[in-house]
Parts: structure tokens; sequence; C-alpha cells
């Protein structure tokens, strides 16, 4: 097993194409849960109409990417609308219940029978990346980068759309903040009530919290779509908003730069776990185990990371211990 | 009041949004592989056995495999690249036949596999000369129209979750066969979602670590039903150590000097720890196994000791925190994940189901005809839920868990040890979970992920009767269960959990606190 091997594959891992997908996504949630305190544990559901909307308007009506782009934004907008509408006025766990059910749901609906002339049921979507690399600056057969980071030219194109849109979010996000819209928010994420007290209509600052966050998802959504070329609606399973969560909590809920820290953590772990796991089991240390069992520990080590970031450092790597205790009534 | 009716509308969209069905069955793995399910063309959660795929890069063959049972099969790559894989035509049964898609030609099919990507590949049956009459069929997503053949067949692949035996006749007949079976799935709703809302009374927090607790309850049955040897074994120890622990917590905090329970206690534990270490030496030297009421028994104790546990060591330490309800809420569900994959670990992802149940002859009661299985699930959930209704009603401690439940500080201050009751609610808690799944995995299958399942229509069961409320927990499961399945009688079987769940944001909508919850408990 070697040790620097993974280490290099896990750092390349950590600014790859994934990396800047989640980065993208876990902004939104920044913006839901560090800053509103909306406790949105439906985020994949976002990412799955954003990436469905570039799906079904690239595969199924040949429209260009740039089209799809927008259709799945719009389809962000309308989720967040009837997901705001019922649940925003009620406390924030009610959220939470409401949310990861609506993303399960979508991803049943998505792949259900009935919706197959539009999505093409479990088989999903093909052949979703070709106009989008037809505008490739980089050379597709070149490969890029120095060392252990090296990427082939799709990929460096996707790269830096990603993490550029990764860093607009974060500069929009930051403006936002330090704007009086962003004074009011963080109020109603500390006290509701007080702020409602002020004469600021609550419910329409927690919706545009909701819809800005949940558009965000969406573009990471759209952006995997175009990075994989193929989706399908069981890749976006509930793991993917308790993956966003563990970004989030690890980098830092409440900070402009905690979800891209966040990210970039989380899949150098990840990727280095897994290479750890499987670099033991093929010394043969791991006699219990098979190699699906890798990807279960995998996630059981998630859980766990989870729990243990709430409880011993609720603020992740750079964030602020004060703006982490929220308390909900 | 015109925004409610905007409100109520919107609500009603989003329910025919709603539509769980068939969960996947695809494991999370690390590293690149190809995967699939061959499922039969009628009933694609029916796998066909022993159909022969090989996957080469370039000329070199990677590997070869045969499916198994279930129809799944999986290949692990190398590494990321562009693949064929290769479906032996001469395995396939005769009266199937591969159908012909864009991708797959002549059983040959073209897969790009990404870095660290399961590569899910469909390969999908007809059955044989049905392509021949339709050759113009294909999956290509282009034609629009063209899939109105395979939706029809998709409709066929019933749920899971819904499997009601002895269906047929007239519109009378199915209500009242479909009546029985939701006040069935109720009755299971009811009695895994009592833990859950008592729990959320007592203590303010979602446990979203109870579907796992159902989950955790079913598959300990199964161990110990199917025979137990070295892990079992190990199991039992364990939970054993930690129940002495529990126990002595219990009955001794206060009496004994703080520092002798606590070695006590932990003396139990790493006991515990170290008999399971010598269990599983000894492997499958000690086997055993009991029929499946004794296996449930033992289920429930486990269960009531692993909530019990989860209160004593996790729960009540960070309540001494202050730690806020919302890291609480993201607690248990990090809390979930390690469960579910633990247990995912341990037992694997099959789908299993108790053994000797499956087949029985039909007992006609009436209009209603059952399975003798169904019957006796019925008939143990109605006691259960009768004798924890009284134990709620009558017993000291059970009106003291509903005081807990109804207001924490005064029921503190008029001198109930809270937390003593806390941890009963915790183990009453896990114990019913555990007696849900098993009665949920006995109607229906045992796998990992039915607790998940499980957990969206608890939570639309305890929102519906009220949060916090015990006897609202029983009416939600109900009303949900019912409601579930009579909406079969109207609409597509796939849509049936949607309409739980509508209900469920129609409750919130009009009466947040749920149907016996009192007001002040929604902010």
């Amino acid at each position: 097993m070697d040790i620097l091997m993974i280490l290099a594959e896990s750092a390349r891992s950590a600014v790859g194409p994934v990396a800047a997908i989640y980065a993208l996504a876990a902004v939104g949630l920044n913006l839901h849960f560090g800053y509103t305190g909306l406790l949105n544990f439906g985020q994949v559901g976002f990412m799955l109409v954003g990436a469905y909307g570039v799906g079904i308007s690239v595969a199924v009506f040949q429209l260009p990417v740039a089209v799809g782009f927008l259709v799945g934004l719009g389809c962000a907008l309308v989720l967040a609308l009837l997901l705001g509408i019922p649940t925003l006025r009620l406390r924030a766990d009610y959220l939470a219940i409401t949310t990861i059910a609506t993303a399960e749901v979508l991803r049943l609906v998505y792949r259900a029978g009935f919706a197959e002339p539009l999505t093409n049921g479990v088989y999903g979507l093909q052949n979703l990346s070709s106009g989008f690399r037809q505008v490739n600056p980089f050379d597709a057969g070149e490969r890029y980068g120095v060392g252990a980071f090296m990427f082939t030219g799709n990929q460096m194109w996707l790269m830096t759309v990603t993490w550029g849109l990764v860093g607009l979010a974060a500069l929009v996000t930051w403006m936002l903040i330090h704007s009086p819209w962003g004074r009011v928010i963080k109020g109603i994420r500390e006290d509701e009530d007080a702020v409602r007290s002020l004469g600021k209509n609550v419910f329409a600052y927690k919706m545009q919290a909701l819809v800005l966050g949940g558009l965000l998802g969406a573009l990471a959504g759209a952006m995997l779509a175009v990075h994989q070329g193929a989706i399908q609606p069981d890749q976006f399973k509930p793991q993917v908003t308790f993956y966003l969560w563990v970004i989030l909590l690890l980098g830092g809920a409440g900070r402009v730069f905690g979800p891209i820290i966040g990210s970039m953590a989380f899949w150098f772990l990840m990727n280095f776990t897994d290479g750890f796991l499987k670099g033991l089991g093929r010394e043969g240390l791991l006699p219990f185990l098979d190699g699906p069992d890798y990807g279960a520990i995998q996630l059981a080590f998630i859980g766990l990371l989870l729990v243990l970031l709430i409880v011993f450092r609720p603020q992740g790597l750079i964030g602020d211990r004060k703006e982490m205790l929220i308390n909900v009534k | 009041m015109r925004t409610r009716l905007v409100t109520v509308l919107l609500a009603l969209i989003t329910a025919f949004l709603v539509i769980p069905g068939a969960a996947a069955t695809a494991d999370e793995q690390g590293g690149e592989s190809l995967q699939g399910q061959i499922g039969q063309p009628d009933d694609r959660d029916q796998g066909v056995e022993g159909i022969e795929i090989t996957v080469f890069q370039g000329e070199d063959e990677i590997e070869a495999v045969t499916t198994d049972s279930d129809g799944m099969w999986e290949v692990e790559l190398p590494g990321p690249g562009t693949y064929r894989v290769v479906v032996d035509q001469e395995s396939i049964p005769s009266e199937y036949e591969i159908r012909e898609t864009v991708l797959l030609v002549d059983g040959e099919a073209e897969a790009e596999v990404g870095a660290n990507e399961q590569r899910p590949l469909i390969v999908a049956l007809d059955e044989a000369g049905a392509a021949a009459e339709e050759p113009a069929e294909s999956d290509a997503p282009e034609e629009g129209d063209g899939a109105a053949q395979e939706g029809e067949e998709d409709t066929s692949a019933e749920d899971p979750t819904v499997e009601v035996e002895g269906l047929s006749g007239g519109f009378g007949d199915r209500f009242v066969q479909l009546a029985a079976a939701g006040l069935l799935f109720g009755l299971v709703i009811a009695v895994s979602a009592i833990g859950l809302s008592l729990i959320f009374g007592t203590t303010q927090v979602i446990n979203f670590s109870h579907g796992d607790m159902v989950t955790f309850g079913a598959m300990m049955a199964l161990l110990f039903s199917s025979g137990a040897a070295g892990m079992g074994n190990s199991l039992l120890a364990i939970f054993a150590g930690l129940g002495v622990a529990i126990l002595l917590g219990a009955a001794f905090e206060g009496r004994l000097g703080r520092t002798l329970l606590i070695v006590l206690q932990w003396t139990s534990v790493f006991g515990g720890i170290a008999l399971a270490t010598v269990m599983g030496v000894l492997g499958d030297d000690i086997g055993w196994r009991v029929p499946l009421w004794a296996a449930a028994g033992i289920a429930v104790v486990m269960g009531a000791v692993l909530g019990g546990t989860m209160e004593r060591y996790l729960w009540r330490p960070l309540r001494k925190r202050n730690v806020a309800l919302i890291q609480m809420f993201i607690v248990s569900i990090g809390l979930a994940l390690v469960l579910r994959h633990v247990l995912l670990v341990l037992f694997g992802g099959n789908r299993t189901r108790y053994a000797g149940y499956q087949v029985q002859e039909l007992v006609h009661i009436g209009p209603v005809s059952m399975p003798p299985r169904d019957l006796v699930i019925i008939g143990v959930a109605l006691v259960v839920l009768v004798l924890v209704a009284c134990l709620l009603q009558f017993t000291r401690i059970g009106k003291a868990m509903r005081a807990v439940s109804d207001n924490r500080d005064l029921a503190e201050s008029s001198g109930i040890d809270v937390d003593r009751v806390t941890l009963y609610v915790w183990l009453l808690g896990g114990g019913l979970a555990s007696l849900g799944g098993v009665l949920f995995g006995l109607n229906q299958v045992v796998d990992y992920e039915m607790g998940f399942r499980l957990l969206l229509l608890m939570f639309a069961a305890v929102i519906l009767g009220g949060l916090g409320t015990a006897y609202g927990a029983m009416v939600g499961g109900l009303a949900v269960g019912l409601v579930a399945m009579l909406s079969t009688l109207w609409f597509p079987a796939q849509l049936m959990n949607a309409w739980a769940l509508a209900l469920m944001i129609l409750m919130l909508l009009v009466r947040p606190q749920g149907l016996l919850g009192s007001r002040e408990r929604v902010g």
C-alpha cells in the first residue's frame, strides 16, 4: 500500500470537479442553514431538478445546454416556492421533515414508470455534455496540470466553470450578507420574533433565502449532469444531502468560505478513507469485509463524523462558535 | 383567507408530486464498478438468475459474472475508462430475450466509467417474441410518445411496501380487503411511531434514527430465528452488558456512591464486550436458533437496550451540555447513518423474509381473507397498543411519562425524576420500534433500508396525530395506513404513500399541532 499515492490521489480529488460541484451546492445550503437557520434537508431535490432540467432539455428536446440550465433554475424556483409556502411558517424541524420527504419523493417521481417518456425512468438520460464541451477552450486530448494534479482538457473546462461559479456564488453571498438584507436574515436565524417585531416580513425573507440557496443547488445539479454526461435518478439519494451537511458543518456554517473549504476537506477525507480501506483490503488486513462493505463503512464514518463534529466542534474548521449557537424554538 | 386557499392549493399540487415507491437496492460502494439488476419483464423486482455477463476493456477480459438470485450482478473495474459489456445470449432463459436498445445491440454495450463511479448498466428483458411484434420499440428518450408501452409495464412492478394478498372481486370486496390491509399497515406504523412521538414529547428531539431502530429490530429477529452462532452471541453479550449498566444506573442512582456506581456500570459494559469477544472467537461452536416469536422477544429487549443506551450515553450528556435542538436533530441523522450502515455491513444488503411464514393458506373471515400471519400481526399490534395505553393511563410511570411529555419543566418542579422518566421512554420507544420492525418485516421484507422507508410514514403519523402525544401517534398511524391503502382503490399503487404525506401537509396547513396536540406546541 502506497500511502503517498493515496494522499496524492486524495489531494487531486479535493480540487477536482466533484468537489467543486458539491462546494456550489453547499454554498446554497450555507445560505439556508448558516445564515437563515433553515433546516433544509432536501438540497438534493434542488440538485435533481437542476440536473434533470439540463437532462430533459438536452436529451429529449435537443435544446442547447444553456436553455437546459435556465430550465433547471426555473424548476428549482418553482420547487422552492412549493416547498416554502406551506412549511416556512412552521417550526424549523417541520421544514426538515418536509424537505427530506419532498426530495425523496421527487427522486421516486423521476424514476417512476409514468414519467418515463421524459426522464427515461431508472435508465436515466445520456449524452448530455457534448454541447458544453463544444465551447471548451482547452484541448480535450491534452492533459493539464503539475505532478499529481493532472486533469484532462474536459475536466479542466468543467473545473474552471464550476470553481468560477463557486467563486461568484461566494462573492454574491458575501455581498448579500454585508447588506441590510443579510442583516435581516441573520436576525431571523438568531431570533425570528425580534425581527418580526421590527416590522420585517420574516416569511418573505425566508422564502428569498430558500429560493436563492435552491437556485445554487440546481446550478450544482446542472453542472453534475454536464460533468457526468449521464444522470440516473438513483444518484440523487438522501445521502447526497447528508454529504452536503457534513461539508457545511466541517467547513463551518455561517462563513462564506466554510462550504468551499469543507468540500475540499470532505472529498480529501472520502478518497483517503476509500483508498486506505482498499489498500488494507488488498494487503489482506481486513479479512471480515468484502469490497461492497467499504462503501457502507465509509457512510457510517460520515455519520460518525457528523455526530462528532456537532458535539465537539459545531463551528467546523473555520467557523465562529458564537454563530453556531442557534436555538430554534 | 385567500392566502390560505392559495396555500392549500399549492399543498395539493405538492401532494401530486409526492410518490414514494420502489426503493433502490443498489449498495453504496467505493471504486469503479459496473453493476445492474436483471429483472423479469413483468415484474422488475423479481430477478432472473444465472445470466452470464462478461466485461472487456479493449480485447482484455476483466471479469465474467453471473447474476445472483435477485438478478444482481457487479463487476469491479481496475480504473476509469471505456468498457465493453457482453451479455451471453445463451444463458438467458428461453422464455425471455434481451430488449435491444440504442445502447445495447446484440447483447453488447459500451459503457464509459468515470473515476469512482459505480455505473449502473441496464439490461432489460422482454418476453420472447414480444420484441418481434413491436420491432420499432426502443428505449431512446427521443421518442417521447414511444415509451407508453413501457409505462404500462412499470405499473405492474408493484411498490414493495404494498403487498395485499388475495385482492380481487368487485369494488365492495376490494374496499373491505384494502381496509383490512390498511388497518394492518396502520397498526404497524402506530406501534413503531409511539416511541417517536413520546421521545419528542419528553426531550423535544426529533429522533431521525427511529427508522433504523425499526430495521434493527427486524434484523435481530431475523438473526435469532435463522440461527445465531458467533455474531448473534456477541451482539447479545454486548447488549446484555449495556442493559445491565443502564438498569444499574436506573435502579441505584442516588442510593449507591457515585464512584461505585460508575465502576459497576463500566465493569458491566466492558464485561459484555469481553464476553462478546470470547463468543466471537468461539464462533459457530455455540449455535442455536429459536422460533420467530422468541426471536421477536429478544429483538424487543435488545431494541429497548439500544434506545436506553442512546439516551444514557448520548442524549443525556448532550442535554446536560445544553446542545441546541437543531444540533441534536443533526446528531440523530448522523446516528441513523451509522446504525444503518453498520447493519448493512453486518447483515448485507439482501432482501430477506422470515422463513416459514411465506406461503400460507388464506383464512376467510366474512368478506376479508388474509394469511394467518397477518391476523397474528393485527392481534399482536392491537394487544400491544392496548397495553401501552393502559400503561400510560393507569400506572405511575405512565402518568409521569405523559406529564413530562406535556410540560417538562412543570413535571420536574412537581417532583418527577425527569431523567429517569426519559430513560424509560427511550426503553419503551426502542422496544416498540423493534416490535414494529418485526411486524413490518413479517408482513413485507427485511432489508437495511426498510426502516428509512417507514420513517417518513411515521413522521406523517405523528404529525397528523400531534407531535408528542402517544395517543396521537396511534390515531395518526391508523389514519396514515388506511389512507395509503384505500387510495389504491382509485389511484395507482405507486401513489399510495403520496396520499399519506399529502394528508400530513394538509394537516400542517390547517392544524399544525395535529389532531390531539395542544396549540402552544408549534411556534
